[in-house]
């Protein structure tokens, strides 16, 4: 019997409702018990010191990129899951966009299997929606979802026909898997390169309009609604979806949605701007698709994820090599990598006032689990909480740190992320995962 | 800080009347004679050398101005000083062409000037007026006329002040620093 | 290496810290870092290019030793030509690399490119390439100078300072001056680059096309308050007569045939209907208006022949003064160096001891 006792933190478990000073006890990889003073009386514990800090339930991840198979040289299943603790995060979903792509039982096994062997966190698997991602055949859900993926999408992609986007809606609903959309129209977002509007005119770049986005956002809650299927809209980045999705969700049509820490907090003038509008730059780390918008968009989401039309965030989490992002602009890959960094970019909500901690919690935890059903699948009883039996996954946040962004430190192959050598104030300081320490500072005390 | 001119009104005044009339003397009247004027002391100089020369002949000689920034090769030039002034030149095949500069110091402003008449004709001779002939040359060029000698060594700073830039006459010598 | 390392600490790539002449660029990337000063610096020096280049021997050797490689991603005839003879009018050393932007052929990526170059001590590098951003890679990952000949949509510096220089010397002070570009704005680099440089001389800028060849994002409105300097102040106009009016300066924009097939147009007929500068339309610009064209023109769609062979075009004006300003912008650049393809870092402002 391995027990682990986190004493004298601040626990905030919004599933459970609970927001004060408590011990929280594990046993044997599980949630034993939760309250003042619990800690005191377990023998023979690994002991943790957490006053001042924050203790959370792990962070739920519905949007990462492993990057494994196929395309080891940008991140592995170990390496992502190392970020993804690092990062405060215990459970990750990932993208079926590998080589070959998980649209077969075999693809999903070799995952998990490889999974089982390296990864440091819980990885769970996102089946495709077309085979090979094409966008003109269904992939065997049924297959898929025996084979135990938790929801299915072709993000990077969208898929286009909109009668085979029907069809994938309605097949899906004999599954209970969520249908994940990258909601951007091919045709309307031809060699864009990041969002139409003043900073792409002046860096002379194709532009990706925002209503190419939300095109597809209400063509496919449409199409939910006639299929009577679960739509997950992915990284949405415009305060137009959020209107078609508050919409969509005040009559009660079965749509969830995510937003990325960066599509919250940073503009289209990442891409050009440093310290002044004299002298453009092109920044290839903040190039990503849906690309980063105006503030009239930020604060859409952020209001939008405060009142839970947005159900939680997800990172997006794309790591690429130096030889994808250090060379030309239009054949840069887009994405960034943001595992590590996604608490402290969100803090910015927390400390401008706009979010509260508790909510900020509760987006990255029941939130994301709620939005997919995780936690009735078996197994994951209790994911996203801490209450009693459940998972024995633990965030410790010091949501006051200062820390300077530094990729050359990340455990993440991906080192592309538009923040390096910027200070994010909001640091995850331990990570437990079926009560054991997978990412530890020297914040944490050990008693 | 003064330093006492080595030549100044007067004298200044006198030696170029002299170097005037050993310019006319050597190319044997004005016809046929350009004077061509360095910039930027030389183009001043050559302009009052002209005036002298129509007084005594009743003939202004023709004119030019040179601006040998673009003729420097040597490979030490740094960063980027002024804009270069016009190089105004008449036609100067068959003509003989005086060049006139303030200072003859190490001859590569010279040499420059040569280099670039090159480029515009073919003349039939071309000499050398300098004001002030200060020693230290690095090449083999030397004056045909010269108003003043002047020792100097060699990090000293010899200026050549002028009524229409400088409001007054004078050539001075600064000393250079002592290198220690 | 180390030289790299403090050129990027100084800023971005393109500038060096303040030299007491006001020339600040190690590289000419767009115009939208130039001070008024340093453009002034480079339109006075081309008047003395423009001198060396009516001499009977058109030939000084201020660049000799300095190696010049125009690195061409996009064919050109025209500007590669130009460049070249800058060169050599210089007495500099000048080669013409053809490359590939394929994806396909996957050969060497840019930045060992222009590395490969500079450890072959060029000192120079002109690129133009078909993608936006592509010299500021380049500029970043070398401290030999790179000049951009034209970047994808976005900038092409050299062609707006030799407009800048072609229009000064014609009609003077450019303040308050009504110049007009007409044409496929959204796809053009010139378009862009004239617009920093003559909002910089303190001309009036107006931008006339068909509606899906303006690009989003010109007017003060399309962005946050703070942001009001990031872009140069312009008029736009999609008719043609209105934005004619009076004009100083017409400047006609190359239509090229691909925007028919993409949907952006109905037809180059349509456009040359309503978007051609012809003889009948240039009666509402002033008199003595000025007509420009970058060049390679279509007549018949985007200017008549009549007109581009009119008194009031000054086409082959641009074209011989281009000369003249790519000879001053190389000037400019060499005097960083201390010795030509060695290592950067002499100082600025040199003395010349006669």
């Amino acid at each position: 019997m391995t027990t682990l006792a986190i004493h004298n933190g601040r626990v905030i478990d919004p599933a459970l409702g609970r927001d004060g000073i408590a011990d929280v006890v594990i046993v044997d990889g599980r949630i034993a018990r939760v309250g003042p003073n619990e800690g005191d009386m377990v023998v023979e514990a690994e002991r943790i010191d957490a006053t001042g800090l924050i203790v959370t339930p792990g962070f739920i991840d519905l949007h990462t990129h492993l990057r494994e198979p196929g395309f080891e040289h940008k991140e592995t299943i170990a390496t992502g899951t190392l970020a993804a603790a690092r990062g405060g995060y215990t459970t990750v979903c990932a993208m079926p966009n590998t080589q070959p792509p998980l649209d077969s039982r075999a693809a999903v096994e070799s995952v998990l299997r490889e999974a089982e062997n390296s990864a440091v966190v819980r990885v769970l698997p996102i089946g495709t929606i077309t085979r090979g991602r094409a966008g003109k055949e269904l992939a065997p859900a049924g297959e898929l979802a025996s084979a135990g993926v938790v929801a299915l999408s072709d993000d990077g992609d969208a898929v286009a026909d909109p009668s085979l986007m029907r069809h994938a809606l309605e097949y899906s609903t004999r599954f209970g898997l969520p249908v994940a959309q990258h909601c951007e129209d091919p045709a309307l977002v031809r060699d864009g390169q990041m969002h139409e509007g003043w900073v792409a005119t002046r860096l002379g770049l194709r532009g990706r309009p925002a209503s190419a986005e939300e095109t597809f956002v209400a063509r496919d809650i449409a199409l939910a609604e006639l299929a009577g299927a679960h739509l997950h809209i992915c990284h949405v980045s415009t305060a137009g979806s959020v209107a078609l999705i508050a919409a969509a969700r005040a009559r009660g049509a079965r749509v969830t949605a995510e937003v990325t820490p960066h599509h919250l907090t940073l503009t289209h003038e990442e891409v050009a701007f440093t310290a002044d509008y004299r002298t453009a730059h092109y920044q290839t780390n903040a190039k990503v698709n849906p690309p980063l918008r105006e503030e009239a968009d930020l604060a859409a989401l952020a209001i939008a994820l405060r009142d839970g039309v947005i159900d939680c965030i997800a990172t997006d989490h794309a790591p690429h090599s130096v030889g994808d992002k250090e060379i030309e602009f239009d054949i840069a890959s887009p994405g960034l990598t943001m595992l590590e960094t996604s608490f402290g970019l969100c803090m910015r909500l927390v400390h401008d006032g706009r979010l509260s901690l508790p909510a900020l919690v509760e987006r990255l935890t029941i939130g994301p689990a709620r939005a997919w059903g995780l936690d009735a699948r078996p197994g994951l009883e209790g994911i996203g909480t801490l209450a009693p039996g459940a998972l024995g996954d633990v965030a410790l946040l010091d949501p006051n740190a200062e820390w300077t962004v530094d990729p050359s430190t990340f455990a993440s192959k991906g080192k592309n992320t538009p923040l390096g050598g910027r200070q994010l104030r909001g640091r995850v300081v331990a990570t437990i995962f079926g009560g054991r320490l997978v990412h530890e500072t020297d914040r944490v005390v050990a008693l | 800080m003064t330093n006492a001119p080595v030549l100044d009104g007067e004298a200044l005044h006198r030696t170029l009347r002299r170097l005037a009339h050993e310019i006319v003397e050597a190319t044997q009247g004005v016809e046929g004679l350009v004077l061509v004027g360095i910039e930027t002391g030389g183009a001043v100089l050559a302009q009052r050398l002209a005036r002298e020369i129509e007084q005594f002949e009743g003939q202004r000689p023709a004119m030019g101005t040179l601006d040998i920034t673009l003729h420097r090769d040597d490979l030490s030039r740094r960063g980027f000083a002024s804009t270069p002034r016009p190089t105004q030149l008449p036609d100067i095949d068959g003509r003989v062409v005086v060049l006139v500069d303030d200072v003859l110091f190490t001859g590569r402003t010279v040499r420059a000037a040569m280099d670039a008449l090159n480029d515009f004709g073919r003349p039939r001779a071309i000499r050398l007026a300098v004001l002030v002939d200060r020693g230290h040359r690095e090449l083999p060029i030397r004056a045909d006329m010269v108003g003043k000698n002047i020792p100097t060594s060699r990090t000293d700073d010899v200026r050549v002040l002028l009524q229409e830039v400088d409001g007054r006459d004078c050539v001075v010598v600064v000393p250079g620093k002592v290198a220690i | 290496m180390t030289a790299e390392l403090t050129r990027i600490a100084t800023g971005a790539p393109g500038t060096s810290s303040t030299s007491g002449t006001g020339w600040n660029h190690q590289d000419i990337l767009d115009l939208d870092d130039f001070s008024v000063a340093e453009i002034e610096i480079v339109l006075a020096l081309a008047d003395r290019m423009r001198e060396v280049l009516d001499r009977r021997i058109a030939r000084v050797p201020a660049l000799r030793g300095y190696t010049i490689v125009n690195l061409f991603f996009e064919p050109s005839t025209r500007t590669r030509a130009s460049f070249e003879l800058a060169g050599k009018v210089l007495g500099a050393d000048v080669l013409s690399v053809t490359a590939s932007t394929s994806s396909v052929t996957k050969g060497e990526s840019l930045i060992d490119t222009v590395r490969t170059l500079r450890a072959m001590r060029t000192d120079a590098i002109i690129m133009r390439h078909s993608m936006s951003g592509a010299p500021y890679l380049a500029a970043e990952h070398t401290d030999a100078s790179i000049i951009n000949a034209g970047d994808g949509a976005h900038a092409h510096p050299t062609q707006a300072l030799l407009d800048l220089y072609t229009m000064r010397s014609r009609v003077g002070d450019l303040r308050g001056k009504r110049v007009v570009m007409v044409g496929d704005i959204s796809h053009s680099r010139v378009a862009r680059s004239d617009m920093w440089g003559l909002a910089a001389m303190g001309a009036d800028v107006v931008v006339c096309g068909p509606p899906t060849l303006l690009p989003r994002g010109l007017r003060a409105s399309d962005r946050p308050a703070h942001a009001e300097s990031a872009m140069p102040p312009v008029t736009i106009e999609t008719d043609i007569d209105r934005a004619l009016d009076g004009a100083d300066v017409v400047m006609a924009l190359r239509l090229q045939s691909e925007r028919q097939d993409s949907g952006l147009l109905p037809s180059l007929h349509e456009y040359s209907q309503l978007y051609q500068v012809t003889q009948e339309r240039l009666a509402r610009a002033k008199p003595n208006h000025l007509l420009m064209h970058p060049g390679p023109k279509n007549e018949g769609i985007e200017i008549a022949g009549t007109v581009a062979a009119g008194r009031n075009s000054i086409i082959e004006e641009q074209v011989t003064n281009g000369v003249a300003v790519r000879m001053a912008l190389l000037y400019l650049l060499s005097g960083r160096t201390e010795s030509p393809g060695g290592a950067p870092g002499g100082m600025p402002g040199g003395e010349i001891r006669s």
